[in-house]
């Protein structure tokens, strides 16, 4: 079943006649991991600012679980999540208290709160520090609290504004794994993010925003052949002699390089692995390794800003 | 359109016990906590010296307490309250809003299903709460002292009379409160917040009323020279002095204190001998008649309060939650 349950249409956000969202349309699943990309000033946070009814909506729509921002934030603010970029605490209250404050905010029963608190702190593995002051936290632990609090909100969506910027790789590593635990709990997630490839390896699927406007959505893969020309990478290791040759004889192959000794990287319409396998095994090679590169959004996001820099300079 | 759902209070009295559990147990709370303490006893005592050594026989000698000072030390009572108490509302209100922003917790916060209108609400009225519990804790500590050391019961009248000027503190406070408030939310940094609203409390409470509200009275209306001649003061140029100088919410707050707390006081301002006709000199009025003379300045003081409170409170709605 797939419902969605954020919608966006023609979102605008415009700020002295100068647009910082230009009319953003997207839709997200229930249970999806949604990314939104983007250089800092695309127009990521305004966007997830208006899907919260933190922001006014300039022009266009939107839906959050059927429920309108604008009009009805309290009903949105209520079953959704947010997590700021470079969340806040009081430095002068435990992590505890902190989420006292915010679970009374919530409305919680006052004999559901501690519950909920410890459960939450407990899954974000923050149990041992839960009664020390947030001024001693780290920037992984605070975002952390900041997962928590979802947790404790029962939040039906997750909005994440950068989780993993300016987190050490250890954390990062952690945080994600909290987010992926979110989605197995049946949680939407929108998260934004700068930093590729650790996104990449959660969202199901991304929307690339670059000066305000939505320019381009899909899963990765997607993207890869929408942008770098729809190629398979494929890797070859292999010992002998005139594989090169053989290689881009094979029926697919559009091109043959090599990057080490014995490393080759076909570039090819489809999945041409045990053709490949095939080929350097009949011209006597060995074959050490091989595998296909799954289209790196890295490189996506670097071709497409190269591209449109080329053609804006051919332009002028 | 729909109207928006839900209460606009909703978590009003959340924000409210947090930002109250937070001033009582600070650091700053504290330190001006005992620097009114301290000031207070210092002018009661200079008071007692005073009331024991000169006054025989008064009716309010209790009211005394509050506006009587020693000679060596020329401050009363009320006096160091107009001082204090705005210091106190300012030290409370500066960073109320800034805070947030700066610690980077306020767009968590108005993500939870309260709308901005809690926040504020609750940030003020922690504030006058802090700020109404220091002052009963004073006027029942000046009233217990009273007792002990003048050895005389106060009447019923003094005791209403001094309750009320205890609630007209209070309204003084919020005035300088919603300042506070206001500043706090137009400017990012706290130091700059501090630094514009102690300005425009020291233009507002020194420099305005005596200097610069009858220079301005002066060139709107001049003296007429026939009343220069005869040495009087024009009745248009003091007039006009009156009006501006009651533009500060300081001004306003020594009248009421002067109309609540000497019962003698007939009139706040300049009036003609004519008017005075039949009355007898220095008899106290009722305590209903010195309210009707007090009344327009505690409305004042509370419709400023509220006017400040909402310049506030539309600015903040309209501003971006992104720090």
């Amino acid at each position: 079943m797939t419902e969605n349950v954020i919608e966006a249409q023609n979102l605008t956000k415009r700020y002295d006649g100068v647009a910082a969202v230009n009319g953003v349309s997207f839709a997200v699943a229930r249970g999806e991991i949604f990314g939104l990309l983007g250089p800092n000033g695309a127009g990521k946070t305004t966007t997830i600012l208006m899907l919260l009814g933190l922001s006014e909506i300039s022009d266009g729509k939107a839906r959050v679980l059927g429920h309108d921002p604008v009009r009805e934030p309290l009903a949105v603010k209520r079953r959704v999540g947010y997590l700021p970029d470079q969340v806040g605490f009081y430095d002068n209250l435990s992590a505890v208290e902190n989420m006292r404050y915010t679970a009374r905010l919530l409305g919680l029963e006052r004999g559901q709160r501690d519950e909920k608190i410890a459960l939450a702190l407990g899954h974000v593995g923050l149990s041992d520090v839960m009664n020390n002051r947030v001024g001693t936290f780290s920037r992984g632990m605070r975002q952390r609290l900041g997962l928590a609090e979802i947790l404790m909100k029962d939040a039906r969506i997750a909005i994440l504004d950068e989780p993993t910027s300016g987190l050490d790789p250890q954390a990062t590593v952690e945080l994600l794994s909290v987010i992926r635990d979110l989605k197995h709990r049946g949680v939407t997630v929108l998260l934004s993010s700068h930093l590729l490839e650790r996104v990449q390896s959660v969202c199901d699927r991304v929307a690339l925003f670059n000066e305000g406007n939505l320019v381009l959505m899909g899963t990765v893969p997607e993207l890869g052949r929408q942008v770098l020309g729809g190629g398979f990478r494929v890797e070859v290791e292999a010992e002998g002699a005139g594989l090169a040759e053989r290689l881009s004889a094979v029926p697919g192959v559009q091109r043959v390089e090599r990057v080490g000794t014995t490393r080759l990287l076909l570039m090819a319409q489809r999945d041409v692995r045990p053709e490949a396998a095939a080929a350097v095994v009949e011209a006597g090679g060995r074959l050490l390794h091989l595998g296909v590169a799954e289209p790196s959004l890295e490189a996506i996001y670097t071709r497409y800003f190269q591209d449109r820099e080329g053609t804006r300079h051919a332009a002028a | 359109m729909p109207r928006r759902e839900g209460s606009a209070l909703q978590g009003v009295g959340v924000v409210m016990l947090k930002e109250l559990s937070d001033h009582l147990t600070s650091v700053r709370m504290r330190v001006l906590e005992w620097l009114v303490v301290l000031f207070a006893l210092a002018a009661l005592y200079g008071a007692i010296q005073q009331v024991k050594d000169v006054t025989a026989e008064d009716p309010f000698l209790f009211l005394r307490l509050f506006t009587t000072a020693r000679e060596s030390i020329p401050v009363t009572f009320v006096s160091f309250l107009s001082i204090l108490v705005p210091l106190m509302a300012i030290g409370l209100g500066f960073d109320s809003v800034n805070s947030e922003y700066n610690r980077r917790t306020l767009s968590r916060i108005l993500s939870q299903p309260i709308y901005r209108d809690a926040l504020l609400f609750g940030k003020f009225l922690a504030g006058l709460f802090t700020i109404s519990i220091s002052l009963v804790a004073l006027w029942l500590l000046v009233v217990g002292l009273g007792l002990l050391l003048l050895g005389v019961p106060p009447s019923a009248e003094e005791i209403a009379r001094a309750f009320i000027f205890l609630l007209v503190t209070i309204a003084y406070a919020g005035v300088w409160l919603a300042l506070a408030l206001l500043f706090s939310i137009v400017f990012r940094s706290a130091a700059t917040a501090a630094l514009v609203t102690l300005g425009l409390w020291l233009f507002l409470t020194f420099l305005w009323p005596s200097v610069l509200s009858q220079m301005v009275a002066a060139t709107i209306a001049p003296p007429d020279p026939r009343y220069v001649a005869a040495g009087l003061p024009t009745p248009a140029t003091l007039e006009w002095e009156q009006v501006l100088a009651r533009l500060s919410p300081s001004t306003l707050f020594g009248e009421v204190a002067l109309a609540l707390l000497n019962p003698a006081q007939r009139a706040l301002g300049p009036i003609y001998l004519v008017q005075l006709q039949g009355a007898v000199p220095g008899a106290p009025l009722p305590l209903g008649q010195s309210l009707v003379i007090a009344w327009p300045q505690v409305v004042g003081l509370i419709a400023a309060t509220i006017l400040l409170f909402i310049v506030g409170y539309i600015v903040f709605q309209r501003q971006e939650v992104r720090a």
